[in-house]
């Protein structure tokens, strides 16, 4: 047992089904574990952070990071396993771009304290209490976490090696990781350069088999995936239907296409691009409704169509916004004039 | 733009007297560059505060570079094309027109006032649009304010 490598999983802001991926793996876990221990995992078995406080520095070979960095006790964690790790992944689209859980960038702490812990229907708070980082009760001082304004990534708080991006990253990828974590323990091959991502350096559309127009490539409006009933072989963008996977990077096999459901951008932009969504907006505002008759139409009449897209942070940055450019919103001072 | 009280008005005069908003220009090379070359030798009088970037076809402004520029703090973004039915490579414009019309929404939902963005056609004739252009984008941008990104907020 002694000679065996350590690896270290923990969530932050994410839903669990990271950590569940990892089980996905199915009996390939048990290579996984023939060379390794898990000297930390809340979700999969009891642990305690003042343990993992008190291991050596660079004691773990491999600590697995998912969930975005949403408050102050995801960035604490995230910073030890850092310190305790020789290698950090950020595991997962929260991870690596904030995922769903970046979507809160369109609000702050206190709209969403509001919401929480007064407006929704099912909630009794006359007083509005909201949690505090610290209270004193007879038996002595209770801590909480601070709840942050802005979910940041993982990079954004500390030094990430590798990138796994996909809500959950899909079992062919995670095995290319394992793959070349188990080779690289058994027989000292290289691991990838920092910084690479383990996916694939193309757009979802080089993996995806549907038929798709080439050139001159126009759609009349916009549908809503439950709107129509998408012809199962033709490209849903060609269809109508807003499918993020030309700004998207390829590695997940297309999976959504395949279930007949447009992608929305899980794997995060290529490395050519700065911003998932701009790249999308670009992609599919060049495509909408481009007619001969297009030097007729006032601009009025442009916005109107434009206005088919009734989210677009929400259609454009599902996953990404606070990797975005912008990353949050911002408030305008009043107007002047 | 409706008028202000007197009271009102003069109180923001004060809070924005030093305000020298940052402005970047995106200019097409065939239609508006021109165009801006032309309000330039002719010696129209135009605010100083704009930054002319120029590009092959203004559907060469990525949307990344209107949100870069916001990011940076950038108070204003001007993109200049030529008019429908003139582009020099038949379309681009058609996709500028889209392009802008969505960012527009975008940095709306983004919090910033979607006027920070406009676009414009000017020909390269046209050296007397651009400088009224860039006369009431300044006042439209001065009215609107500092970036909400530059103040550090």
């Amino acid at each position: 047992m002694a000679d065996k490598i350590k690896i270290a999983q923990y969530w932050g802001a994410g839903c669990g089904g990271c950590d569940v991926a990892l089980l996905d793996i199915d009996a390939k876990i048990l290579d996984l574990h023939a060379i390794a221990d898990v000297v930390f995992w809340p979700i999969g078995f009891d642990g305690k952070l003042h343990e993992l406080e008190q291991m050596p520095d660079k004691s773990i070979t491999v600590a697995f990071y998912n969930g975005a960095i949403r408050n102050s006790e995801n960035e604490h964690v995230a910073k030890v396993l850092r310190e305790k790790s020789v290698i950090m992944i950020s595991f997962g689209s929260c991870a690596c771009f904030g995922g769903t859980p970046g979507l809160a960038n369109v609000t702050n702490k206190e709209e969403v304290f509001q919401t929480v812990y007064k407006d929704t229907e099912s909630t009794d708070n006359p007083d509005f209490v909201t949690p505090q980082t610290s209270v004193m009760v007879p038996e002595g001082e209770l801590t909480l976490p601070e709840f942050y304004d802005t979910v940041k990534t993982l990079d954004e708080v500390v030094d990430v090696d590798y990138f796994m991006p996909g809500c959950p990253p899909t079992v062919d990828l995670i095995m290319v990781a394992v793959g070349a974590l188990l080779k690289h323990v058994k027989e000292g091959a290289p691991l990838p350069p920092k910084g690479t991502v383990i996916a694939s350096d193309k757009t979802l559309c080089d993996e995806c088999d549907r038929e798709r127009v080439e050139k001159g490539k126009t759609i009349d409006r916009i549908y809503q995936a439950y709107e129509i009933k998408a012809d199962p072989k033709k490209c849903l963008l060609d269809q109508g239907i807003i499918c993020i996977g030309p700004a998207t990077r390829a590695g997940c096999g297309a999976m959504c296409p395949v279930a007949n459901m447009p992608c929305r951008g899980c794997m995060g932009p290529t490395k050519a691009v700065m911003d998932h969504g701009g790249s999308m907006l670009s992609a599919l505002a060049s495509i909408l409704n481009i007619t001969d008759s297009e030097s007729k139409l006032s601009e009025e009449q442009i916005m109107e169509l434009m206005m088919q897209v009734k989210d677009p942070i929400g259609t454009f940055y599902a996953f990404t916004l606070p990797k975005s450019l912008l990353k949050r919103t911002v408030k305008e001072r009043k107007r002047k004039g | 733009m409706s008028s202000a009280t007197p009271n009102a008005q003069s109180q923001e005069k004060a809070e924005g007297d030093d305000f020298e908003p940052k402005i970047i220009v995106f200019c097409c090379n065939w239609c508006s560059y021109a165009g801006a070359d032309l309000a330039g030798v002719s010696r129209l009088q135009m605010p100083p505060h704009f930054r002319v970037i120029r590009v092959m076809c203004s559907a060469r402004v990525d949307p990344e570079f209107v949100l870069r520029a916001f990011q940076k703090g950038v108070d204003g973004v001007l993109v200049a094309g030529c008019h429908p039915a003139d582009c020099h490579y038949i379309g681009g414009n058609y996709r500028t027109r889209r392009r802008i019309a969505l960012l527009r929404m975008l940095i709306q939902q983004f919090g910033f006032d979607p006027d920070r963005l406009r676009l414009e056609w000017i020909s390269a004739g046209e050296g007397e649009k651009f400088q009224k252009t860039m006369v009431s984008f300044t006042k439209t941008i001065e009215e609107i304010g500092p970036s909400p990104m530059g103040g550090g907020d």
